[in-house]
Parts: structure tokens; C-alpha cells; sequence
């Protein structure tokens, strides 16, 4: 699974990050520690028509994309 | 030089952007709570009216108002910049029906960029004051990592003109002057995800002063008014609601929003803000049943330098929109106090 981190970035790039993970993976794993990241990420997984879900991870979450 | 810093990108050297860079409020309402009361006969607004300015009685039938709004850059062009954070802070002054007389510059700007670009900035909101007919007398300026900009705006005015955020009355409609979706469209811009001509309608949304606004609105009868920016739409309604005593019912089929942004937020481009303003007002605000998740997320997001929100009578109301000339919107309607204080309908 191609996992992109990111950790420590602020929006919109955890977004251009999946984006951009996203042109060349069906899917991925993307980890974020903010809370408008966790939101902003999702909702692009979703407006692109991925399967998606989020789960606790450290002191971050994990967002699963799937096909 | 000012050409170099275009290339460069004046938002590169900031984290958080315009409006959005706001703490949230939550956060602040905290510390603002935990003050000592200050209480002054002459102050009739202050912090805890949760209006655009204060309003101090002079005593002569005239009023002081003041306001201070400065912030990071959203756009990379620095003479740009000036005149957004500019019209940003005059609008408060509009907001109260005032006209704004004397502002003071606050300055933030890194000792390593070319003092150019800092002319640029201080030229393009005296461009905006001088359009507002308003005098900068002076200002300060501190040497930071990230530049930032903006104005204290003072105004003196009749006492018995000021407009507040707390007269709407049941059976006024709600308008508003500017599109929504401004911060929306900064933050994919920040991502390069912004199309031109969406860029182009943002910056010359957050560059028009509320004057044109304030001044059409004179010939009407207004019972309050507030302008829309980091607190959101839902969160200044939710703010002219609850100093009203009422409930302002939105409907979301008539919000104006710029084009593309509705896109963007759908695709996840949103501010911060936008979820520090729930976590604030969320509680204020009931939505009818199975609401469309980005229109909510453009209504919490905040806006940079936004349009009057005005409380009218009918009548009035639909004749200002008519005047307005396509530049203002009926959004929603004042009804007596229900269980929450905003209510948006679809």
C-alpha cells in the first residue's frame, strides 16, 4: 500500500499530497494530524468515488482510499 | 523587485491566509471571557455586543467608531494585497453605517524582502482608503518572519444613524452583498488548484469596498447590519440572531456563490476555519433534514473581506436588491426566536 505522509502539512497540501498520489495508485493510505486535514482529505477521496474511512492512529488519524 | 516577489509568491512566506488566519473563535471568546468586566457609560458597543467596531459616545449627539482588522497575505501580488486588507478593514466601518474619516497602518514585514514590496502593499490600500475618502495618518511597523497588513479605521458619526447587529426584527429579509466562497477559492489557490477566472472573480470581490453598498443601503430603512468575514456567513447571522433577539432563517437556494468554489469545497479545498467556526456556532444553527454537506462547508468557511449582511423591512429590501443592480441577494428572512438562532433551509 502506498502510504503518503502527511504529518506537520496544513491545507490545502495533504489534499494536492492525495491528489497527487491518487494519478498513479487506485489506492492509498494517507496520514494526517490535524483535524481540517483529516476532514479535507476524506471529502476528496469521496468527490473523486473512492471508498473511504479514517481510523485513530498515534497522535494522528490514517485514511484508508480504496478503489 | 516588486516583479521578483511576485515569482516568489508573497503566500508562500505565510502559513494561514487572509480571514482565515483568525484564531479560532472558540479560543479566543475563552480568554475574552476571563478578563476583568470593563464597564464604561460611554462605551454603548464593545467586545461583548460581538459587533464590527465600538461605538464610544462623545456626548454631542456624535459617536467614535473604531475598528483594527490586519492579516497574512492571500494573494501574491503585494499592491493587491494592500488594497484587499484595506477594503477588509474599512468594511467594518460600513457595517456600522458609517463612512470611515482616519486609519492608522499596522505592519508586520521580513527584514530580508525588498522594502519595494512593502511600498507596493502601503500604495495599494491608499489606493482603497483614498477611494473611501479616508486619511492614513501614520501606523506602525515591526519587523516578523511573515509579513501581514492592515488598518485601524476610525470613524465619527451620528448617534442615532450607527446600524448594529442587534435590530433585526421578525418579517425583515436577510441580504447579502457578496458572494460566498472566497476562502474557499484562496486555499485551492494556495494548492494551484484555483482556475483563473474563479481567482480573478475572488480578488475583485475582496478589493470592492462595501462603500457602494453602505450607501445604497442609506436610502432604506435598516434595522442591523454586520459584514460576512472570518466567523462565517453562519456564524455573523448567527451573531446579528442572538444581539436581535430572533431567528434569521436562511435559504440556501438563494445564496450567491462564486463559480467554482461550490467544486472545490467539494473536492476538499477548505479552510481551517471552516471547522473551528462549527465547533464555535455549530450549536446556533439547525439545518433541515439531509443538507447538502458543501453547501454547509461553504457556509461555516470563512470569507476574506465579504459582502454587508443587512436586515431590511420587505419592501425595502427587494427595492435596495433592485438598486443594487445585481450586486446584493434576499438570502433570508428574520422569524421570531425559534429553538436555535440561525435555521437554513434548502
Amino acid at each position: 500500500m502506498v502510504e503518503i505522509d502527511a504529518r506537520g502539512r496544513s491545507c490545502p497540501e495533504p489534499v494536492i499530497m492525495a491528489k497527487r498520489a491518487l494519478k498513479e495508485n487506485e489506492e492509498i493510505d494517507v496520514l494526517v494530524d490535524n483535524r481540517a486535514s483529516l476532514e479535507n482529505v476524506q471529502r476528496y477521496g469521496r468527490a473523486m468515488k473512492k471508498q473511504v474511512s479514517a481510523k485513530e492512529e498515534g497522535t494522528g488519524w490514517r485514511i484508508e482510499i480504496r478503489r | 523587485m516588486a516583479d521578483d516577489m511576485e515569482r516568489t509568491g508573497l503566500t508562500s512566506l505565510v502559513r494561514s491566509s487572509g480571514c482565515n488566519a483568525k484564531l479560532p473563535p472558540g479560543d479566543l471568546h475563552r480568554v475574552l471571557s476571563e478578563l476583568p468586566p470593563f464597564h464604561s457609560e460611554a462605551l454603548i458597543a464593545g467586545y461583548e455586543s460581538a459587533d464590527d467596531a465600538f461605538v464610544y459616545d462623545l456626548g454631542d449627539g456624535r459617536v467614535l467608531i473604531e475598528t483594527v482588522d490586519f492579516f497574512p497575505p492571500m494573494v501574491d501580488d503585494p499592491f493587491l494585497f494592500g488594497e484587499i486588507a484595506a477594503a477588509n478593514a474599512l468594511s467594518d466601518i460600513y457595517a456600522m453605517g458609517a463612512e470611515p474619516s482616519v486609519a492608522l497602518s499596522i505592519a508586520c514585514f521580513p527584514s530580508c524582502l525588498d522594502l519595494d514590496v512593502l511600498k507596493s502593499i502601503m500604495l495599494g490600500a491608499r489606493s482603497k482608503t483614498d477611494e473611501a475618502g479616508c486619511a492614513i495618518a501614520g501606523g506602525h511597523t515591526i519587523s516578523d518572519r511573515e509579513p501581514k497588513f492592515g488598518l485601524a479605521v476610525t470613524a465619527v458619526y451620528d448617534k442615532d444613524k450607527v446600524w448594529t447587529n442587534g435590530g433585526a426584527i421578525s418579517g425583515d429579509s436577510i441580504i447579502l452583498t457578496k458572494r460566498l466562497g472566497v476562502g474557499v477559492l484562496m486555499t485551492a489557490s494556495k494548492g494551484g488548484e484555483c482556475p483563473e477566472d474563479a481567482y480573478d472573480d475572488a480578488v475583485s470581490s475582496m478589493r470592492t469596498l462595501n462603500r457602494h453598498a453602505r450607501n445604497t443601503a442609506m436610502r432604506y430603512s435598516v434595522h442591523a447590519a454586520t459584514d460576512v468575514t472570518g466567523f462565517s456567513l453562519l456564524g455573523h447571522s448567527a451573531e446579528m440572531a442572538e444581539a436581535s433577539g430572533c431567528t434569521i432563517e436562511i435559504d440556501s437556494s438563494f445564496l450567491p456563490v462564486h463559480r467554482s468554489a461550490y467544486d472545490l469545497a467539494a473536492f476538499g479545498f477548505l479552510p481551517e476555519g471552516r471547522y473551528t467556526n462549527e465547533d464555535y456556532i455549530g450549536s446556533k444553527v439547525s439545518f433541515s433534514e439531509g443538507f447538502d454537506q458543501t453547501l454547509k462547508d461553504l457556509m461555516f468557511s470563512p470569507e476574506t473581506s465579504g459582502g454587508l449582511l443587512l436586515s431590511m423591512p420587505k419592501d425595502d429590501a427587494e427595492n435596495y436588491v433592485r438598486s443594487m443592480e445585481g450586486n446584493a441577494w434576499i438570502i433570508g428572512r428574520v422569524i421570531d426566536r425559534a429553538s436555535l438562532p440561525v435555521a437554513v433551509i434548502m
